[in-house]
């Protein structure tokens, strides 16, 4: 049989979802040709958010790489757009002439951004945020710009804003209703939101209509119609999206808000179907992925001619990607006529709760603080669950973990854990019995539960949890180190203990590695369990070395390196400053900065300088670079001001120099402050010290990074003893038991500070952990130093040779 | 045709040459990066990562493949590709072991 031509119009989330989901059905009915309006193969569009605040790049966020196109023999135009949908000739012509004929043909042309209607919308310096172009056009304005105003106060407005705060934007907010996401949250939450935001460095101006944008070619401000103005040099418009019609009114497509489509995704003109953010289902156009996969699924088989439900609509929520915040909204969450709402507020912790009950029925929830029970609120809402009192009870709990358990045991087969992929509970459990599946990321793999946005990666883990019973456990969650191998931190680490190995290659050879040396992700963390398990007979293997460890300096992206010297507790004196002065003159070293770490950076050395620089500063490694100690901050304490009660300087460069060089699974910093009001910001440091009256507190897990956490306050202690016996204790634990590159954070958060007390109140294990430190300190030296002395190092990693 | 403009460069020797670490070299006005790979082949490539300019020689070396030290692309030492999923090439440039004596093939 000849195959069918199958034309998908709109390269994007939903329309080439739809044709995986057809792929799955038939490899071999459809001939496909895809048209794509950008010049990009099918990408993330929902982490624009993530790259525009930094956490990922453009380039990670493919979904369909060229070769997928390519294996599935599918033909992609990109950068050409389909101008006509010619039904009569059953043919579609695009702005390069192309004239390609279809026997059906999708529609799947995604939203456009609505842009307000005002004088100066079309200057320079004014953008949308939908697509690569948008989110590149911001990040360009950012390195020249510092003042951006951001039009509209909803998801898009707000994650576009975090994102030019992280760019170093100075950010303002103007939003038309009286509280943020209005749309998705209620008032109280609203207002929330809001502190936390203004917390972060975001300004707010609400209830303020824009009327005008001036400037000279470019933006240089909005003027409101209250007659008031601000300045800006950037002007991102968030206001909205309208489903993008414009090819289906001039092929003739029946049109409302969207293209009107019934519950198989078909037009009102035969072979032509509509899914995604420009179609309108029932009334409604839907704007999130997960609705949007849901109707691909449907119209996957209806193209394929295979039997399927009807599509039916979808529950709705949303959760705001904004680190530091945690919002999530769910159904329909006003409470009024015949709703009525259970609530729980804690002002002080900044947590809020509701739940929007109609009689015992689950129907909507908001949640601010702390959004963990969300996906569940979701699956128990599109269930139109029942509720008993003691179950409502247990749900407004903060972490509502036991009747979230026997929650997903209720769950029927056909309920879907994964909104974004629409994965269904009995999927992952066909995954886990038939295909032998045993961790989130191997049904990650199989069921793609979890690819999109992971919010539902506990919910997946509870399944594996029921179906594999006691032989699961979360906590034991095994992850494999890498794509090289299956087996986890753990085992490997077994495995070297087991089998005394001593070296990357032979771990990999002996454990039966699929590459023959590894990756940049295994070949750092084998050469650092390999030390760790073995600190005094382990050579540390520099080709498995990152850059910065191996050269013992950070490379910048020019290739230079920065240079930083140790100055213990941040403490210096006139001969050390006088001789950086020096070095800096002689290397015409191009920056000088103090660091956020209470020391000095010396950035834009040439590679073949290094040695020479650190042989002139004749001062240790300073580690800037390192998974090891970094810096010990301190306070001034009571040699100096008025409520210091102990020696903070004293005790921070004790610590420094007893833990400088240290090999940890990733960095460590410290900090000693000599009373609670911890100048030295003890409170966010893998280890904070803060002195009493009388004795010293420990606070761990602290991190100021990109997940904020406070410490948690592990012991009171007396004396400077104590406090070293139990930070060797707890470094050595966590060096021991860390996956490599998890910060202390993560690692308290994983294992839990109660065992972690548990393990350190255990006087002889304390004792053991004690002596395993000293061995691990007893062979360090410092680097600088030692590359100094050897020549053949210093020329083989230092040296640039020039032949002409 | 015939090799007129091909110039054969003495860069050093064999057993000078780290073993899967990068070196750099400038020939003319080029910067390139020089590896001995654990099977004694020596490749060498631009020095430069098409990605945002990484400089190739400090990354990590795996087999027959380099990651770049700035965001991790992997790039394959014998035709210069840059691996799925990203997308892109490098210069590569042959090499001529006699002996001990290494020599890069410059056009
Ligand atoms: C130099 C410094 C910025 C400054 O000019 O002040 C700095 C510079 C870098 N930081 Fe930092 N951080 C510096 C203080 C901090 C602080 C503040 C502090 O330590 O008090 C933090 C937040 C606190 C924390 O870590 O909990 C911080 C959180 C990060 C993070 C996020 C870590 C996290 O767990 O989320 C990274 C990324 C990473 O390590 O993976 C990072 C990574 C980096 C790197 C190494 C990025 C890289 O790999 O190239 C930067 C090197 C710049 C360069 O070219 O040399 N830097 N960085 C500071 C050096 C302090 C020092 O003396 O050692
Ligand atoms: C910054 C941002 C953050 C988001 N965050 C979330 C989130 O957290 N959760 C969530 O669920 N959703 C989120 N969304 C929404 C989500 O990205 C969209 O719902 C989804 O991408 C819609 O898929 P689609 O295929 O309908 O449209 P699109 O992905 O926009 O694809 C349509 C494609 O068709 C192309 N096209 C249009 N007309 C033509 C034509 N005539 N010929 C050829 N090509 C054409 C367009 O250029 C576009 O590439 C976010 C969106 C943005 C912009
Ligand atoms: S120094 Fe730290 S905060 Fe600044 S750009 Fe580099 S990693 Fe980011
Ligand atoms: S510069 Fe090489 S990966 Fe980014």
């Amino acid at each position: 049989m000849a195959k069918k031509k199958l034309i998908l119009v709109g390269n994007g989330m939903a329309g080439v979802r739809t044709i995986e989901e057809i792929l799955k059905l038939t490899k071999d009915q459809f001939e496909i040709t895809i048209f794509g309006s950008e010049p990009h193969p099918n990408y993330n569009r929902i982490l624009l958010s993530k790259v525009l605040q930094g956490d990922t790049e453009v380039a990670d966020i493919t979904l369909n790489d060229w070769s997928w196109y390519e294996d599935n023999d599918i033909q992609l135009y990109t950068d050409e757009t389909v101008v006509k949908v010619d039904s009569d000739r059953k043919v579609v012509v695009t702005d390069a002439g192309r004239v390609e004929p279809y026997d059906e043909v999708i529609v799947a042309t995604g939203s456009v951004p609505f842009i307000l209607p005002i004088p100066g919308a079309n200057k320079e310096g004014v953008t949308a945020f939908r697509d690569i172009k948008d989110t590149e056009i911001m990040l360009k304005a950012s390195k020249k710009y510092k003042k951006a105003a951001v039009i509209g106060g909803g998801l898009l407005g707000l994650e576009a804003a975090r994102g030019l705060l992280n760019l170093g934007m100075e950010v303002s907010v103007i939003h038309l209703a009286p509280y943020l996401m209005e749309r998705q949250l209620d008032p109280m939450a609203g207002k929330m939101l809001q502190t936390e935001l203004e917390k972060q460095g975001m300004t707010f101006l609400l209830e303020k209509q824009t009327q005008e944008i001036f400037g000279e070619e470019r933006v240089e401000g909005l003027r409101f119609s209250d007659g008031t103005e601000i300045e800006a040099d950037l002007v991102v418009m968030a206001v909205g999206i309208k489903p993008n019609i414009s090819l289906a009114v001039e092929s003739g497509l029946e049109v409302n808000r969207g293209i009107v489509v019934n519950d198989y995704m078909q037009t009102n003109i035969p072979h032509v179907y509509a899914v995604g953010e420009c179609a309108e289902h029932n009334g409604i156009p839907y704007g999130l992925v997960a609705p949007l996969y849901e109707q691909g699924k449907v119209l996957a088989k209806t193209i394929c001619g295979s039997k399927t439900e009807p599509y039916k609509g979808s529950v709705l929520y949303t959760q705001l990607k904004v680190s530091g915040v945690e919002v999530f909204s769910a159904g329909d969450f006003t409470e009024g006529d015949d709703k009525k709402a259970v609530k729980v507020f804690d002002e002080q912790d900044s947590y809020y709760k509701k739940l929007v009950l109609r009689g015992n029925q689950i129907v909507g929830a908001v949640l601010f603080g702390d959004s963990s029970d969300g996906n569940r609120l979701v699956s128990m809402i599109q269930k139109q669950a029942d509720i008993s009192d003691t179950m409502k009870v247990s749900l407004l709990q903060p972490t509502g973990q036991e009747a979230g358990a026997s929650l997903v045991a209720t769950m029927s087969d056909d309920e879907i854990i994964c909104g974004c992929n629409g994965v269904s509970k009995g999927a992952i459990v066909s995954a886990i019995q038939t295909q032998g599946c045993s961790s989130v990321d191997e049904i990650k793999a199989c069921t793609s539960a979890s690819r999109s946005c992971g919010g539902c990666k506990p919910l997946v883990a509870e399944v594996l949890q029921l179906t594999l019973g006691s032989s699961f456990d979360s906590k034991q969650q095994k992850e494999a180190i890498c794509g090289c191998t299956t087996l986890s931190r753990d085992e490997v680490v077994e495995e070297i203990k087991a089998k005394g190995l001593t070296h990357v290659k032979e771990v990999m050879f002996v454990l039966d590695w699929k590459t023959e040396e590894g990756c940049s992700k295994c070949r750092p963390a084998l050469n650092y369990y390999l030390g760790m398990v073995n600190p005094t007979g382990y050579e540390d293997e520099k080709e498995s070395r990152f850059v910065n460890e191996r050269m013992h300096a950070n490379i910048q992206k020019d290739g230079t390196y920065s240079v930083v010297p140790r100055m213990y507790g941040g403490v210096t004196n006139a001969n050390d400053l006088r001789r950086i002065a020096d070095v800096v003159d002689k290397y015409e070293i191009p920056l000088v900065k103090v660091t956020g770490g209470q020391r000095i950076d010396l950035f834009g050395v040439k590679k073949d300088d290094l040695p020479k620089v650190w042989e002139d500063l004749d001062m240790p490694s300073g580690f800037a670079y390192g998974k090891s100690l970094r810096t010990v901050k301190t306070c001034v304490g009571e040699q100096f001001c008025r409520f210091g009660t102990q020696d903070s300087m004293g005790l921070g460069i004790q610590l420094e120099k007893k833990y400088e060089g240290l090999q940890t699974p990733h960095k460590v910093k410290m900090a000693v402050s000599a009373c609670p009001r911890s100048c030295a910001e003890s409170g966010f440091k893998d280890i904070g010290y803060i002195g009493i009256d009388g004795g010293w507190e420990l606070y761990i897990g602290g991190n100021g990074g990109t997940h904020v956490r406070g410490g948690d306050l592990l012991y009171k202690v007396k004396t400077e003893e104590e406090v070293i016996e139990i930070t060797s204790a707890y470094l050595q634990y966590y060096r021991e038991t860390a996956n490599y590159l998890e910060r202390t954070s993560a690692w308290v958060d994983r294992v839990g500070l109660d065992h972690i007390r548990e393990v350190l109140d255990d006087k002889e294990k304390r004792k053991e952990l004690n002596a395993r430190m000293d061995k691990a300190l007893s062979v360090i030296e410092d680097p600088w130093k030692a590359i100094i002395e050897d020549k053949k190092l210093k020329k083989e990693l230092f040296e640039t040779v020039v032949t002409s | 045709m015939v090799n007129k403009n091909i110039s054969k460069v003495l860069i050093g020797s064999l057993q000078e040459l780290p073993e899967r670490l990068g070196k750099t070299f400038h020939v003319g006005n080029m910067e390139l990066a020089v590896f001995k790979l654990s099977n004694g082949k020596v490749r060498a490539i631009e020095n430069r990562c098409p990605h945002k300019g990484g400089v190739l020689s400090e990354g990590i070396v795996s087999g027959d493949s380099v990651f770049c030290p700035m965001h991790d692309w992997k790039i394959c030492l014998e035709d210069g590709l840059v691996q799925a999923p990203d997308t892109g090439c490098v210069k590569t440039y042959p090499t001529v072991v006699e002996g001990e004596d290494v020599f890069l093939l410059i056009e």
